[in-house]
């Protein structure tokens, strides 16, 4: 549980970050939460030899109401997200998502944008996202650019970001009051779901993003495409996994995984209907 | 003097845990804590295959590191031990042992078996040096099946050409092919196999050592969290030709161990061995993925077991035939294990001398197995317990029911069991009475008749379990007849200061259990004097340098007995200088509330204060007495303890995910009189949570090369506070007439029951569905497979 040597730095503004992560180049790695990063390195899976740390880049943590959608700076932290009276609001599906990411401890360090940028497919953040049709908002040398969600995720742990970019924001649309519902299925409360649905419907219109059912956060369009067939929610919850590629693994095999993904669908939407 | 009733006294009170204020502030001192200036620190480069040769290790890039002091092979430190790792329990004449080392010679036998290390000046220059060893290895096949390993279609040590490590038979008949016969003759019969998977013991402070060479003279000092200072020093000095005077054993605070901390291990041989050679003080701390590799793992077993039963369902005759997986090599009580199960295949049922019990052991290339909270009588009770819910449904019955039919009775205690060990106290019928009343047995059944109808998806079960555990290891003799190497005694030393404050010197080790509160509670009783005014002393072979050390639920009903006699002897002596001061015959004084009375004349009293202070100053004691006050004692229990109860569960199980829940869980533990009932539910709550994770959440996996799949603890899943029901404890009083306190173990109780509970309420759940049996851990991908293939649909 010893890291592997490396170097520290600090940056107390995103375009000092960009610099120093473009200064040390590829072995240097951002540090938000360290959630994730911290427990990799500690198994010494990751050997980054410097760490950016953009933890205090505190004007970089902030939930605002950007007319249409609600802006989320990429180091607010879960607790933060879990409990922003302005996304109970228009975004309560993330909300409540939030609150599910495992324990307080977590929460009150593990950062959005670190989730996100993590790009872990059993992660709650990258699918809930994906199903509410969020926009990643990244900052690089050459200046910033807009990645939608659907575009970001490349496989594991591999997203759109250039090595010296750094997310900054995620811009997620309001719910305008559709039906939602998270379904988390885990063995013990605190950890990764096996598999997870985050799920709205407002009509015909509907989101389904899945946890854990692919190399990355998976969108379910097929679902999306039945229930604006007008399929009922069992028979939509029936295409959970078209769109999906899961793998088997301790916790459950691809079967069950298949079988898990539509048992959650179909819970989802009937919620989320009701 | 027994205490059947003591509403008055300090016993029976649910006195706070002395121990706790420094655990829960964190002020306790582990080994990890310790100061040590100069220290060096080890770091163990572990075997990544399961088997493998070791062709060659190179040492000199890992030497040549900055802050490395030096760096050894297992060839290199082949002349540091006097003897290989030590076996304790030589189960049968023929017992196959490979030699094992601290650090493997030649071939690594599992996947964390040490292979070389380093000593650097801190904790991290050691860990970075461990990459920069050059390991050639030249990988052999593994064996990981335990089937496998008994065909010997692979051998794993040459040295002894078999798998096989021994065969045990316990074969108890009144005339012979009495048992085949009454297979022939049962009404009905079962036969079932289970597998008890392998566990993880995981106790919260992981393994830590320090090894401090003293000034002059070659004494050396061994810290180390560990639940046996005593066996670990003599084991300690044997294996490295220590002479054992010289060696002095510290077992500082310790964060639970559950068994995994009843051995010798490699690294606290080699931090005392490196001590040794460099003069320099050693300290090793296990990360938690060590733990998970090269800590002892618990369990491993494949279970057969037939029951033949009358046409009331009586028992007639119980056959068992197991496999036990040692793992790569014998750690200190590995074989016993399974020996310590076999006397309670027969669960708390009466069963004629129509018994057939054999076990082989085999070789595998996992880590080694050894005692884990329970050891061998969890898997028992296991089995009989499921046996009896398939045996309930194969007579179609209720499995309450049966087991009511079959108890011992009552009346019938002190009962000679078939084996010939004799129980000591039992009321099994009371137990179960009062918890199938706390949870509404009867009330559940009716549920049931509503919620699980065809198509429900959420089906109610309910999972009995009676038990008998057969703890406080032990008489000696007893121990002497299975071949265990060490004797079931236990020491104490109660002392009686000049201003009548009390130390009490322990020969056992407490590691979570709250013996400081306990003893001080016996004491006190005894004594007539406030528990704060008693010390408890333990955990150093220099403070308390006789003892046997704490597992086998063994310290109350050995240990703690041997405080009571020895306040038995301090008064005695006391007595002696309150006659002669009061001009009394001793035989007319009496002794109660700390006060010694002439029988008839109640104003002519002392004081023990008083008496204390004499025995001190020493100034007028009878003729030919010494002074002071102080009784040694050594106690060796006359028979096992026998605790007993029963555990039931309600679960709730959702066929569409395979997810259980555990709406209820109700315990009813009795272990004689309870010296303190908090500590007693505290024990039951921490086992039954044990017992339940095995049930739903643990399993060391291995792949079939041999790599441990669970080795941190995001993928072997102990459940945490959040996964685990309310339990409700309730209790029999059953004194243990074998001992002057009446009491029997609790420490493993929880764990013994619990599991079977667990499985027999999902598999009840789910027996409206053709379900018969569900593996462990009943994961919910297992409890969905189990379904679907009952419903004979895909897998
Ligand atoms: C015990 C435990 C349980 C957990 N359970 C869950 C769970 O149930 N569900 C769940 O979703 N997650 C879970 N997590 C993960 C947690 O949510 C992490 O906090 C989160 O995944 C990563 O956020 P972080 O801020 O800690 O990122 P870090 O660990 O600091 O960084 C993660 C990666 O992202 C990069 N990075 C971070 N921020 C940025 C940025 N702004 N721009 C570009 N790259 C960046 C880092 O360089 C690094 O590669 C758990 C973690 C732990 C330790």
């Amino acid at each position: 549980m010893i890291p592997a040597a490396f170097d520290y730095v600090r940056a107390s503004s995103a375009a000092e970050a960009i610099q120093l992560i473009g200064q040390y180049g590829d072995e240097a790695k951002f540090l938000a939460g360290g959630h994730s990063l911290v427990p990799a390195m500690k198994l010494r899976l990751a050997q980054p030899t410097v760490l950016v740390d953009i933890g205090r880049v505190s004007d970089l943590s902030y939930i605002r109401d950007g007319g249409d959608h609600i802006a989320i700076g990429a180091l607010t932290r879960h607790m933060d997200v879990e409990k922003s009276p302005v996304l109970a609001e228009h975004v309560p599906l993330l909300a409540h998502a939030a609150g599910h990411v495992g324990d307080p401890q977590v929460r009150h360090r593990g950062t959005i944008g670190g989730s996100l940028a993590h790009a872990d497919p059993a992660s709650d953040l990258p699918a809930t996202t994906l199903a509410l049709g969020a926009t990643y908002v990244a900052e690089g040398p050459n200046g910033t650019r807009e990645i939608a969600a659907a575009d970001f995720y490349q496989g594991y742990f591999t997203s759109a970001l250039a090595p010296d970019e750094m997310l900054t924001e995620i811009r997620v649309p309001k719910m305008g009051g559709a039906g939602w519902s998270f379904q988390k299925f885990n063995r013990r409360a605190q950890d990764w779901a096996i598999v997870g649905v985050a799920a709205w419907q407002r009509g015909s219109e509907c989101g389904v993003g899945l946890v854990n059912m692919a190399s990355t956060p998976v969108l379910a369009s097929s679902v999306a495409t039945a229930v604006a067939g007008g399929a009922s929610a069992a028979d939509a919850a029936e295409a959970a996994a078209a769109d999906a590629d899961p793998q088997g693994d301790l916790n459950a095999s691809v079967e069950y995984r298949v079988h898990l993904a539509k048992v959650l669908t179909r819970r989802a939407l009937e919620a989320a209907a009701s | 003097m027994t205490m059947t009733d003591n509403t008055t006294g300090v016993l029976g009170q649910r006195l706070l845990r002395r121990e706790d204020p420094a655990l829960l502030t964190g002020e306790a001192r582990y080994t990890s804590d310790l100061p040590i200036p100069g220290a060096l620190h080890l770091a163990v480069l572990r075997s990544p295959y399961a088997r493998a040769r070791i062709v060659s290790v190179d040492t000199s890039a890992a030497a040549a590191m900055p802050g490395v002091t030096a760096v050894f092979s297992g060839a290199d430190l082949a002349e540091a031990w006097a003897g290989p790792m030590p076996c304790a329990w030589p189960v049968t004449e023929d017992m196959k042992s490979p030699t094992h080392y601290p650090l493997a010679v030649g071939q690594a036998n599992y996947v964390g078996d040490g292979v070389a290390c380093v000593l650097a000046t801190s904790a991290t220059a050691a860990r970075d040096a461990i990459d920069a060893i050059d390991v050639e290895y030249e990988p052999l096949e593994a064996v990981i099946d335990l089937e496998d390993a008994l065909s010997d279609r692979v051998v794993i040590h040459d040295e002894i050409g078999t798998n096989r490590s021994y065969t045990w038979d316990l074969k108890i008949e009144e005339s012979e092919g009495q048992v085949d016969q009454a297979f022939a003759d049962a009404a009905y019969s079962v036969k079932e196999r289970y597998i008890q998977q392998r566990l993880i013991p995981a106790a919260m402070e992981p393994r830590a050592v320090a090894a401090i060479p003293q000034p002059f003279g070659g004494d050396m000092t061994l810290y180390s969290a560990t639940q046996v200072p005593h066996i670990l020093k003599v084991m300690t000095a044997l294996t490295l030709g220590i002479p054992e005077h010289q060696l002095r054993v510290v077992a500082p605070a310790v964060g639970g161990g559950f068994g995994s901390k009843l051995n010798v291990y490699a690294e606290e041989l080699l931090c005392v061995a490196l001590a040794k050679r460099t003069g320099s003080p050693v300290r090793w701390t296990e990360t938690r993925s060590e733990g998970n590799q090269a800590t002892i793992h618990g369990r491993g077993q494949i279970q057969d077991i037939e029951l033949a039963a009358d046409s009331d369902g009586r028992l007639t005759a119980v056959r068992v035939r197991l496999i036990g997986d040692m793992g790569a090599y014998l750690q200190l009580v590995t074989p016993g294990v399974p020996l310590l199960g076999a006397f309670l295949y027969a669960g708390v049922y009466e069963l004629p001398k129509a018994y057939d019990f054999s076990c082989t052991s085999v070789f595998t290339n996992m880590t080694p197995t050894d005692a884990y909270r329970g050891a061998g009588r969890p898997e028992a009770t296991y089995a009989i317990e499921r046996a009896m819910d398939s045996l309930a449904a194969e007579i179609g019955i209720d499995p309450l029911e049966l087991r009511r039919r079959n108890f011992i009775p009552t009346a019938s205690y002190p009962y000679e069991a078939m084996t010939g060990l004799v129980y000591d106290s039992g009321d099994h019928d009371r137990a179960a009475t009062l918890a199938a009343d706390m949870i509404d047995y009867a009330g559940v059944r009716a549920r049931q008749q509503t919620q699980n109808v065809p198509g429900a998806t959420k089906r109610l079960g309910i999972g009995v379990s009676t038990y008998f555990e057969m703890c406080g290891l032990a008489p000696s003799r007893v121990l002497a007849s299975l071949n265990y190497g060490a004797g079931g005694w236990e020491a104490a030393t109660v002392r009686v200061l000049p201003t009548n404050k009390i130390q009490v010197v322990t020969g056992t080790a407490p590691h979570g259990q709250g013996h400081e509160t306990a003893w001080s509670m016996i004491v006190a009783e005894k004594m007539g004097v406030s528990p704060d005014d008693v010390d408890v002393l333990h955990s150093d072979t220099a403070i308390a340098p006789l003892g046997l050390d704490t597992y086998g639920s063994r310290s109350l009903s050995v240990g703690g007995v041997a405080i009571a006699i020895a306040c038995d002897k301090v008064i005695d002596k006391a007595k002696q200088i309150a006659a002669h001061q009061l001009e009394a015959n001793p035989d007319d004084l009496e002794f109660s509330g700390g006060e010694f009375r002439v029988a008839g004349s109640p104003d002519r009293a002392m004081p023990l204060a008083a008496v204390a202070f004499e025995a001190f100053t020493a100034h007028n004691l009878p003729d030919g007495l010494e002074p002071n006050l102080e009784a040694h004692t050594t106690y060796d229990p006359p028979n096992f303890s026998w605790p007993f109860g029963t555990h039931m569960c309600l679960v709730e199980v959702d066929t569409e995910t395979g997810q259980v829940d555990v709406l209820k869980y109700v315990a009813v533990d009795d272990c004689g009189n309870q010296v303190n009932p908090l500590i007693v539910d505290g024990q039951v709550h921490g086992g039954v949570v044990q017992g339940l994770a095995q049930a739903l959440y643990e399993e060391a996996v291995y792949d079939s090369d041999g790599n441990l799949q669970t080795s941190t603890l995001a993928e072997y899943l102990v459940p945490a506070a959040s996964d685990v029901p309310a339990i409700e404890t309730g209790h029999t009083v059953t004194p243990s007439p074998t001992n002057q306190l009446g009491v029997k173990g609790i420490g493993e109780a929880g764990t013994i029951a619990s599991t079977p509970a667990v499985i027999n309420a999902v598999v009840d759940a789910l027996s409206g569905l053709g379900v018969r049996d569900v593996p462990m851990p009943a994961s919910p991908n297992t409890v969905w497979r189990a379904i679907n293939e009952a419903q004979g649909g895909q897998q």
